[in-house]
Parts: C-alpha cells; structure tokens; sequence
C-alpha cells in the first residue's frame, strides 16, 4: 500500500507548474490527492513525476457575484461548502458538497480537482454539467475555457489535452424561479453513491412548471443530465413522478457490481427521480414565494 | 538531493512542523505523511489503518482542520501546523479533555482507532461547542471503529465538550484544539 517512487516538484507560480508540464507529459497534477494518492497507494496508478500545485497561491480563491461562482484549483470542497455567498449565488454547490465524501476528505479535496478526476459516480462533474459550468484550462500556449458538455468523453476521462492544466471553474447562478435539491443513497454516509441525482426545476410566472432537469451519479459511465420537462404538462403529481422516473431510465445505464444489483439502481434511480424532484418543486415555489414578497 | 542509503532511491531533507516542535527528515517524495510520522520522527501515536483514506485512524490536523494523513506526502505537508494525538494533551501533560473523555465513557475498548477520534473530535468540538447526539454522530461519521458500536464514542463527544465548556469557564482551555 505504497506508492511507487516518483520524482517531485512544487512550484510556487502557475508558469513554473505549467513548464514543468509541459516538459513532462507523463507527469501528474496533485492538488487535494484525494482520489489521486488512494490510486497511487493501491498501485492502480503509477505516475514519473508528481508536480504539486498547493503552493500556486493565485488557484486559491472563491469569487461569487450575480452571475455566479469562480472558483480556482485549490479551493477546497469544505471552502466552498462553507461559502455563504456562493451558497446564495448557487444553492446546488452547498446541497451536492455535503454528499462529497466525508467532512475530513472535504478539508483537503478540491472540487476542481474533484471535476477533472471525471469519476462519475462523483458529484461534482454531474453537478458542473446539470449548471452548465465550464472549466478554464491553462498551458504554456495559453488558456481555454471548455464546457462541462464538451469534458467528460469516458469513464475518468476528460478533453484536457497533454500539458494542460485545470486552473478553475465557473457556474452560472441559479436564475430567478428556480429551485434545486440533490440526494443520493450510499450504502454507508459517505462512500460512493449507488445512485444519487440532483435536479434544477424551472417554475413559470404563474407557479407552472418551466423546465425539469435531472443530473444523474453512479448510473453511467460519463456525467449525464436528462431533460425531464415533457413529463410534467400539467404539473407534479404521483403519475407524472413515474413516468420521470421510467424517461430517465431510457436514457441511463445502471450497471450491477458488488454494492447492488443493476436493477436495485434501477429503482433507486426511480425512487431517487420521484423524490428530488419533489424537493426541488417544494425549493422552487420556496424562491418563488421569497421573490415575489421581497 | 541525496540518495537514501537503504534503498537507493533520492530523498529530500523536509521539515515538518508538529506539536509545536520543527522536525527535519530525510526523505522520498513518495513517503506517505502518516509513514514520516511514525517511521521518521517516532510519533507513533498516529495510527495506520486502510491506508487509502477510508478507516480515519490516521487523522491529524493540519492547521486545526481534520485530515487523513495517508492521503498526504510529507515532502507536501511543509507548510503546515501539524497536531497529532500526542500534542493533544494539557501543557502539564495530563490528558486533554477529549482523550479524558474517551476514559471516563469507556470510548474505546483496543484503541487502534481511537487516535483518528481524539484528533476529529478535537476538531469537531471546537467547531460546535455543544453538539447534540445527531451533530456528534455526524461528526464521527468519517471515522471507522470495530470494538465499540459507537454508542461510548458519542457519549464521549458529549463528555468532551461538557469538559471543554467546563475548561471555559475557569478559563484554562486557551492550550486545547490547536
């Protein structure tokens, strides 16, 4: 359960961290190593050379306004589950963090880093595509801004290209009328969902319903978020739930491994559909409510 | 950069800042902190469970904030204040109120694990002064125990923060938490 031998390196600015890349294609990035350093301790893993970026202190910031939050590589999960602003610009961030692992993995975890890991049975790439976020990259031929759309192409497989660099992310605010709720089911508090969704319900001027949408975790391969809108013409009610729940099982693959059978994720996915969806239907008319008296 | 003698492999001199005290140590980049610890400065109070994360035993904290330190390199952790269990004791070297707690509610029973839950809950109470049961399970919920079902490590979180509030108020708990 140790690694094997690498070589080191901490930079102190991005551009030392980007050449050093740059010059090292086979290196890894380390940044929270939480997923990283289990990897390379179980020998699943196995990197040359390991180039720290805990000492770039320009990654570490949150930066939230009425368009949404910034946040760069170091910012750790428990930083911006704590973060009151981002929370107000963005209540999807606080409800998914809270189901990121353990309050003791949050401390050192980064959610960037937690995104370009690309584990779907991750939250946090779900949640980046169910916003549509972007991630900005950088490498010593600049920078580009990639959409969560266009990043996750496998199973912990993203379009960051050889030398570059995850530096940070955005996520567009929560508009107005707008509700969300995220839950999942571990076998255990913390550990990896079987299932778990987060959904971003739309509400018309008059209370109807505008837009359903639902970002599934550990049911595929990559992140994937359905448009369930169609199955509510006529608003939330028991029957419209089902049928959620059998469109977004057309679109999902949930695979049977020692943790649970393909069908129990199956009708955790069901379950799951009905459930969040109603808290973010309850969220939603919350706002709503809040925005109209306000 | 030198070699290590034994394994022919290079090492770097780090220093390690841990209980108050700075350490140096000669060692690989891929030494795990929790290994440096023990192996290299002979705090064995820090204990190896899983070993990727899972188990919390190894808990310290870097910079009052609870983390694993098998998830962790030394040659990374340089920057940091570094509490582990053994820096949790009163300044006269009594025991500190989390680890008196845990002996008055018979928190542990072999103690393999208990390090991890001293180091956490130190942490956790100076978060939240006054947890109920709910809020101390939560709080314990990233750490594994195999002997005691739980039920006596909760009521010690309970008694540990009993005692830091008591400390509190006589006004001698400014050492604890670091």
């Amino acid at each position: 359960m140790k690694p094997a031998a690498f070589t080191f390196q901490r930079p102190t600015e991005l551009s030392e961290a980007l050449a050093a890349y740059a010059a090292n294609p086979g290196a890894k990035i380390l940044a929270g190593g939480q997923s990283l350093i289990p990897l390379m301790s179980m020998r699943l893993t196995t990197v040359s050379e390991l180039i720290d970026i805990n000492g770039i202190g320009e990654l570490s910031f949150i930066e939230a306004s009425e368009a949404g939050v910034r946040f760069g590589a170091l910012a750790r999960h428990a930083e911006l589950h704590a973060h009151e602003e981002a929370r107000r610009v963005q209540p999807m961030l606080h409800a998914a963090l809270s189901h990121v692992a353990h309050a003791t993995i949050r401390n050192r975890g980064t959610t960037v880093g937690s995104i370009v890991h690309a584990d779907a049975s991750g939250e946090m790439p779900v949640v980046l595509t169910l916003l549509g976020g972007t991630l900005t990259v950088a490498s010593t031929e600049g920078r580009r801004e990639i959409a969560a759309d266009d990043l996750f192409i496998g199973p912990l497989e993203t379009a960051l290209e050889s030398g570059e660099i995850a530096v940070e992310a955005f996520v567009p605010a929560l508009p107005a009328r707008h509700g969300i709720a995220f839950d999942e089911i571990a076998r255990r508090h913390g550990d990896y969902a079987l299932c778990g969704l987060g959904v971003v319900l739309g509400l018309t001027e008059d209370g109807g319903i505008e837009s359903v949408r639902a970002g599934y975790i550990s049911v595929t391969e990559t992140p994937i978020v359905v448009d369930l809108t169609e199955c509510f013409p006529d608003g939330i009610d028991a029957s419209s739930l089902v049928a959620a729940g059998e469109k977004a099982l057309e679109q999902l693959e949930p695979e049977g491994d020692i943790h649970a059978s393909a069908e129990y994720r199956a009708q955790l996915a069901r379950t799951l559909t009905a459930r969040v969806i109603t808290a973010a239907h309850a969220d939603a008319k919350a706002r709503l409510f809040q925005e109209v008296t306000a | 950069m030198t070699m290590s003698p034994t394994t022919a492999e290079p090492v770097e001199t780090i220093r390690l800042r841990v209980n108050g005290v700075t350490h140096e140590a000669q060692v690989p980049p891929r030494r795990l902190l929790s290994d440096a610890l023990r192996h290299d400065l002979g705090l064995t109070g820090t204990h190896v469970g899983c070993e990727h994360g899972v188990c919390g035993a190894c808990t310290i904290l870097v910079d009052g904030q609870p983390m694993r330190s098998c998830l962790m390199f030394a040659v990374s952790a340089q920057d940091y204040e570094l509490t582990t269990v053994e820096g949790l004791t009163r300044p006269d070297g009594s025991l500190g109120p989390v680890q008196q707690a845990f002996k008055d509610c018979h928190g542990l029973q072999c103690g393999f694990c208990t390090p991890g839950f001293i180091t956490t809950i130190t942490a956790g109470i100076a978060e939240n002064p006054d947890p109920d049961r709910a809020e101390a399970r939560d709080m314990i919920s990233g750490n594994l125990c195999r002997c005691t079902g739980y039920q006596n490590i909760v009521a010690s979180v309970l008694r540990a923060a009993e005692i830091q509030r008591e400390d509190a108020q006589n006004g001698d708990g400014e050492e604890q938490g670091r």
